[in-house]
């Protein structure tokens, strides 16, 4: 199949499928190679949603209960672009986290640490004019899990954007600057390049903070893009 | 400088919402189908925290600009995004309709299809397939299907019954041809 229909760069930032640190891909990797699809309607469009479907509320994680859950309330903002740096408008952006004590609300998970009646860690929202999402939230604790003695995760948020077209469909993870645990995490070590874990990690940003009230957190996300988009030409 | 991919982990259950997006077209809609199947690992085992996304064009090969309210699609109309978590035995089901003929990059005529990716612990990145539809003439043509050879006939769903079935293999012997797109 043709190269010049392919939409991922060379280079790619995404980590391999097998890593045998996390060893979860051993027996979930692919081994044999990926097949080249040219690029047709399938691929370069994907699920809009209207405005009607997402509520205002569903962006803000603290107040989907009665009472405020407990933690370190932050607001946690940034664009969704396109690999040329151009916004991605009207794209859904969905989280979901471990509450301050690094714990799911989730039948599976059985870390001994309390869940917050107060707090569900989901939230959703859809990206503004200029690409912006902004949610407000509490910073997930870090919690362990099995993968080898002493497995820790470092804090974070999982991120699922839709982007323009199945090219672009992203799922992955927000982490936290200066996080003790990346030198031991195979899941943030599966990505090769330092450059690229990096632009997992969000930054501490006083612009974005809300004083007396909310530490702010700005991470951008850039989705690939797609080289051809035929019927617009 | 794009954002590296992370992988879903086990605990999206309750935070993605699938209701209702696991049937496309309500049951009982002419010519809707059931797509059913197993996601497997490379032991064989199934795969039971897996996540799969399936977007496809409409009976009219048609993809809609715009939905004015995705999740709760039902009343609204096809959407062509369904979304189904796997359960503990790794099964998954989709109710949908055939798509129409969508053309390829250079305007050659696909067979019916859908593009179905697969997100789950384990993957650091999802995995995307094509489910082609059998007793198709159009699947002889196809362009995708006639450049994979022999492997071409993992990628159309078998008839059992009414419903229609595609196992994933993510690994192993019978592994699924997964797409680069």
């Amino acid at each position: 199949m043709t190269s010049s229909t392919s939409a991922r760069p060379t280079g790619s930032a995404d980590p391999p499928y097998l890593f045998p640190g996390y060893g979860s891909t051993v027996l979930r990797a692919p081994a044999r190679p990926l097949v080249r699809l040219p690029l047709s309607r399938t691929e370069l469009t994907s699920p809009v949603y209207g405005h009607s479907s997402v509520e205002a509320g569903e962006a803000d994680l603290t107040t989907r209960h009665s009472g405020e859950p407990l933690g370190e309330r932050i607001v946690v903002t940034g664009r969704v672009l396109d690999s040329d740096s151009r916004p991605v408008r009207n794209t859904l952006v969905e989280v979901w986290q471990a509450n301050a004590a690094g714990r799911y609300p989730h039948a599976a998970d059985q870390h001994p640490a309390p869940l917050d009646p107060n707090f569900t860690g989901a939230g959703r929202c859809l990206t503004d004019d200029e690409g912006r999402y902004r949610f407000v939230t509490v910073k997930p604790g870090a919690y362990p899990w099995g993968n080898h003695h002493n497995a820790w995760r470092p804090a974070h948020l999982h991120f699922s954007v839709f982007g323009p077209g199945l090219t672009s469909r992203l799922i992955t993870q927000m982490y936290f600057p200066g996080d003790p645990l990346f030198a031991f995490d195979p899941i943030y070590q599966s990505i090769p390049d330092q450059a690229a874990r990096d632009r997992l990690v969000s930054r501490l940003d006083l612009d974005v903070t809300t004083p007396q009230w909310a530490l702010g957190y700005q991470w951008d996300i850039v989705l690939r893009g797609s080289r051809q988009t035929p019927w617009e030409s | 400088m794009t954002t590296p991919s992370q992988t879903i982990g086990p605990f999206f259950g309750y935070a993605l919402p699938a209701d209702g997006l696991p049937d496309l077209v309500p049951a009982g809609t002419p010519g809707a189908v059931v797509l059913t199947g197993t996601v497997r690992d490379g032991a064989g085992a199934p795969v039971p925290d897996a996540l799969l996304e399936v977007w496809q064009a409409d009976a009219g090969g048609r993809f809609a600009d715009a939905f004015e309210d995705l999740d709760r699609a039902q009343p609204a109309g096809f959407t062509g995004f369904g979304r189904c978590p796997t359960d503990p035995d790794g099964r998954f089901r989709f109710v949908t309709v055939k798509p129409g003929a969508v053309p390829g990059s250079d305007g050659v005529p696909q067979a019916p299809h859908l593009d179905l990716v697969v997100f789950a612990r384990g993957l650091l990145k999802p995995v995307v397939t094509r489910v082609y539809f059998p007793a198709e003439a159009a699947n002889t043509t196809d362009p995708v299907l006639a450049a994979l050879g022999d492997r071409a006939a993992g990628l159309v769903a078998r008839e059992d019954g009414r419903d229609l079935v595609f196992d994933v293999h993510l690994s192993g012997d019978d592994e699924t041809v997964f797409f680069e797109l």
